[in-house]
């Protein structure tokens, strides 16, 4: 770093001695190293934060159509928010909880089942180990959504058996979803899990303690960063997740955000604009904190190989 | 135990050693809370197993209850006997991974090799049970039967008193039996030890189930079914329909048309007309003959393979390119507030997708979107249903969804590359586009590459964006399947599985499977790839 700004230092120095009688050679100079930065973030971010903007703007304006919510802020008020959840045909409120509850349930399921399998591949010796590695990695490919026909099938006929974890059962994808949650994560956490040392368990070992106490009491802790990032992505993968949530799921009251506002919007696109945009804000809230604040966390895991 | 003698091969003892000093520690250790835990687990496993057994028994699916009881059975074992640790950890996973991902994907392998889908979704019996149900009509001098309606354990039957006199009882796809010890009331049935008598108040309640249920007269369908209209009265219905169980065929009583089983999983006459529903047949390969002969479908299935990899490349090069663009940008300590500006851009990143996709779609219609209206003053331009358009409009708001991730990972990059390396090439006389281009950005693609392959992998299957912008649109009303000028193939598999009101299960799966060979294709390639490019470092 300090290489650089000497490379650049003498011709600087020179210049600035020269520029402190002339203003104008200055901001030119500015211009050319950090001002063009500026009106590139500035454009950027404007581009960027927009759309958010627009979608907020239109749902201060009750009653607004598409048309109305094009006069950005004309109007601030939080009524669109209160008849969100004053229409039975659309339970905005049970969405609002169902898509918390399974993108909850399955997000903490699939940290369990992927860190039990991490410390398997990275901790212990066995045959087939580098088979199921390399099948892990292989699977990961193949996305669950290719067989959105055969999941449909299978579970349509898991329900004419058991008609609470088949069809239109919340606890039936849930299921599907902790089917992907080795093929996705695992290899992720594989990798950190090599980052801790195995003395440390050779050490708890000569004390006497078991598998079972090191992996839950030990291990799980130091891996606690990358158990935050898989847990994270897979919620948000959860939550806006649409192609089996919406083959799966049947009645309204059953739903998701994703089925339920896309369902929503299709049926009366322009007409309740600003009633979708207040749905589109709040359902967009727990996904942007939770971004927000472990955003180093994120983008940590991120470039360790994952995608939204 | 004596001192073993010095020949003994060491490894064994010292492993048997290990094992049982691991057995002391893990029982030491583990305690009570540990054992009552494992336990109460499979405990719940095996009550939840055997009760799915009692339910499979029943309904006889004798396959999936062999596989139970086998898959039941290994995880008792794997967790009650001793060692065995890798499968303590693995099997949750396992388990879940084998019938929800691996499994799935083997059963669209099969599905693909059988015309599923509307009309053909069940078995040749029950098909031929719906043609004869479906086919009723009142029989013109039918006598009338006196009825009652009783329900046990939630399921409804019959309660008949036929004109002789006579008592019997049946329900759906059960056939008429005598009864003896039936209450009578003024020589007509009213009720059955065991069963509750409906009164008119729960008829009412449950009309429409009522109306559904044809009682078969006797075990040969062809006799004809009892309905009721009102639920106190039943009625003979024969279908115009009639099945000869020998000769496999039906023959239509009105017409006299003969509709006999050619092989294609439906009744068809020999004039070529077929009665549905049909049922489920194997095909072999002719799903994948339709997608590759057909023009109707093979024109669709080309260009939308066309469209999907265009779509997947030019979303991972836009990206990666403004990204890039605005990591080097940023990448400069002199500038201030580069923080701020980072936050705003992260932003589309952390809004839902499938949101930022509606809103979009919103942002572009064409006679009221903010885009037309605002910005362009009143024009209306198609951004998403022309064609072209189309495409343009979902790699833009694709650009606006993706550059966040791309500009995140490079900024890692590029400050991952030490400085010594700028350095010596300053020394060495070379420009600042000669250096990013022969020093920074051969390093940076090694680091980044295995990111934009998956990338491109989560691209080519990037479903929530296509539907939720244009939903494939605009139609493309010469194919034969319901595909439009934007889907990708995963979008196409949906449509032609679950949208409108043919259902083509089959082909689906035919065309899952065509994507499924081609992801394979660009998995073996990119692991190639990579292998290569980390070799430059």
């Amino acid at each position: 770093m300090t290489a650089t700004t000497q490379k650049q230092n003498p011709d600087a120095a020179m210049r600035s001695d020269v520029a402190v009688g002339h203003p104008k050679r200055t901001f030119k100079r500015y211009f050319r190293e950090t001002g063009w930065r500026h009106l590139v973030g500035i454009a950027m971010s404007i581009f960027a934060a927009f759309p958010l903007l627009y979608v907020f703007s239109a749902s201060l304006n009750p009653g607004g159509t598409l048309v109305t919510a094009n006069s950005l802020f004309s109007n601030f008020s939080f009524e669109s928010y209160v008849d969100l959840f004053n229409r039975p045909q659309q339970p905005y409120a049970a969405w609002f909880g169902n898509t918390l509850l399974i993108g909850g349930i399955s997000s903490l399921g699939t940290v369990f089942l992927g860190a039990l399998a991490a410390y398997a591949f990275s901790r212990m010796r066995f045959i087939g180990r580098r088979v199921g590695l390399l099948t892990l990695l292989l699977v990961q490919m193949f996305p669950q959504l290719l067989a959105v026909v055969a999941i449909f099938l299978l579970l349509s006929g898991i329900s004419e058996i058991f008609p609470a974890i088949g069809l239109n059962s919340q606890i039936g994808l849930i299921m599907v979803y902790l089917g992907g949650a080795l093929g996705v994560n695992t290899y992720l956490m594989y990798g950190f899990f090599n980052t801790v040392p195995s003395s440390i368990d050779e050490a708890a070992k000569i004390d006497g303690a078991g598998h079972a106490r090191i992996f839950f009491t030990i291990i799980l802790r130091l891996v606690a960063p990358i158990l935050a990032v898989v847990g994270l992505l897979s919620f948000v993968g959860t939550t806006s997740e649409f192609v089996i949530a919406s083959i799966v799921l049947i009645d309204p009251d059953k739903q998701t955000l994703a089925v339920g506002l896309y369902q929503f919007v299709s049926q009366e696109f322009s007409r309740n604009w600003s009633i979708f945009a207040a749905g589109a804000v709040l359902a967009a809230i727990p996904v942007m904190t939770l971004f927000l604040f472990l955003q180093k966390y994120i983008v940590g895991g991120l470039t360790a190989g994952s995608v939204k | 135990m004596t001192t073993p003698p010095e020949t003994d091969p060491g490894p064994i003892r010292q492993s048997a050693r290990a094992k049982r000093a691991t057995r002391i520690a893990d029982a030491a250790s583990g305690g009570w809370k540990l054992v009552a835990v494992k336990i109460l687990g499979l405990g719940v496993v095996d009550a939840i197993a055997i009760y799915a057994l009692f339910v499979l028994v029943r309904s006889e699916s004798w396959l999936v209850a062999g596989l139970v009881v086998a898959v039941t059975l290994l995880v008792n074992w794997i967790y009650f006997s001793r060692g065995k640790l890798p499968a303590k950890y693995l099997a949750p996973g396992l388990i879940f991974l084998a019938i929800f991902q691996i499994f799935v994907l083997l059963y669209s392998g099969y599905i693909a090799f059988t015309n599923y889908g509307t009309g053909h979704n069940s078995t040749k019996a029950d098909a031929v049970n719906s043609l004869l149900l479906s086919s009723q009509n009142r029989v013109a001098d039918s006598p009338n039967y006196r009825l009652t309606v009783l329900e046990q354990l939630g399921e409804i039957s019959f309660l008949v008193t036929e004109p002789d006199g006579s008592v019997s009882i049946g329900g759906n796809e059960r056939p008429l039996e005598e009864v003896q010890n039936a209450q009578l009331e003024g020589g007509v049935a009213v009720g059955l030890d065991g069963y509750t008598s409906l009164g008119f108040q729960d008829i009412l309640g449950k009309q429409t189930e009522i109306a559904a249920i044809s009682v078969p007269l006797t075990d040969d369908p062809n006799d004809g079914m009892l309905r009721t209209p009102d639920g106190s009265s039943a009625f003979l219905y024969t279908s115009s329909l009639e099945y000869d169980e020998a000769a496999g065929t039906m023959r239509d009583t009105n017409s006299g048309t003969v509709y006999s089983d050619i092989g294609t999983g439906a009744f068809t006459s020999d004039a070529g007309q077929e009665l549905l529903p049909g049922w489920k047949i194997e095909v072999g390969l002719d799903n994948f003959v339709r997608a590759f002969t057909e023009d109707s479908i093979r024109g669709p299935l080309i260009s939308v393979t066309v469209w999907t990899f265009a779509f997947a490349f030019l979303s991972v090069f836009t990206t990666f390119a403004l990204g890039l663009f605005l990591a080097i940008v940023f990448n400069d300590k002199r500038m201030k507030s580069r923080k701020y500006y980072r936050i705003i851009m992260i932003l589309p990143y952390a809004f839902p997708g499938f949101l930022s996709a509606l809103v979009w779609a919103g942002m572009m219609n064409q006679e009221f979107g903010f885009i037309n209206v605002v910005l362009l003053g009143g024009a209306e331009v198609p951004w998403l249903t022309n064609e072209w358009l189309a495409k343009g409009s979902i790699l833009f708001v694709n650009l606006w969804l993706g550059f966040p991730y791309m500009f995140l990972v490079t900024t890692g990059a590029l400050q991952a590359i030490p400085e010594e390396l700028t350095e010596a090439a300053t020394v060495d006389g070379a420009k600042p586009w000669a250096i990013f281009r022969f020093v920074k950005l051969p390093l940076l693609l090694v680091s980044v590459a295995p990111l934009l392959i998956s990338s491109f992998a989560f691209n080519f299957n990037n479903f929530n964006l296509i539907y939720m912008l244009t939903n494939g649109g605009p139609r493309d009303v010469s194919a034969g399947v319901n595909v439009g000028a934007t889907d990708i193939l995963i979008s196409m598999v949906y449509k032609v599985a679950f949208v409108g009101a043919n259902r083509d299960y089959g082909l689906a799966s035919a065309f899952a499977i065509i994507i499924f060979i081609l992801v394979a294709g660009i998995a073996i390639i990119s692991f190639r790839r990579t292998k290569s490019l980390e070799e430059l470092n």
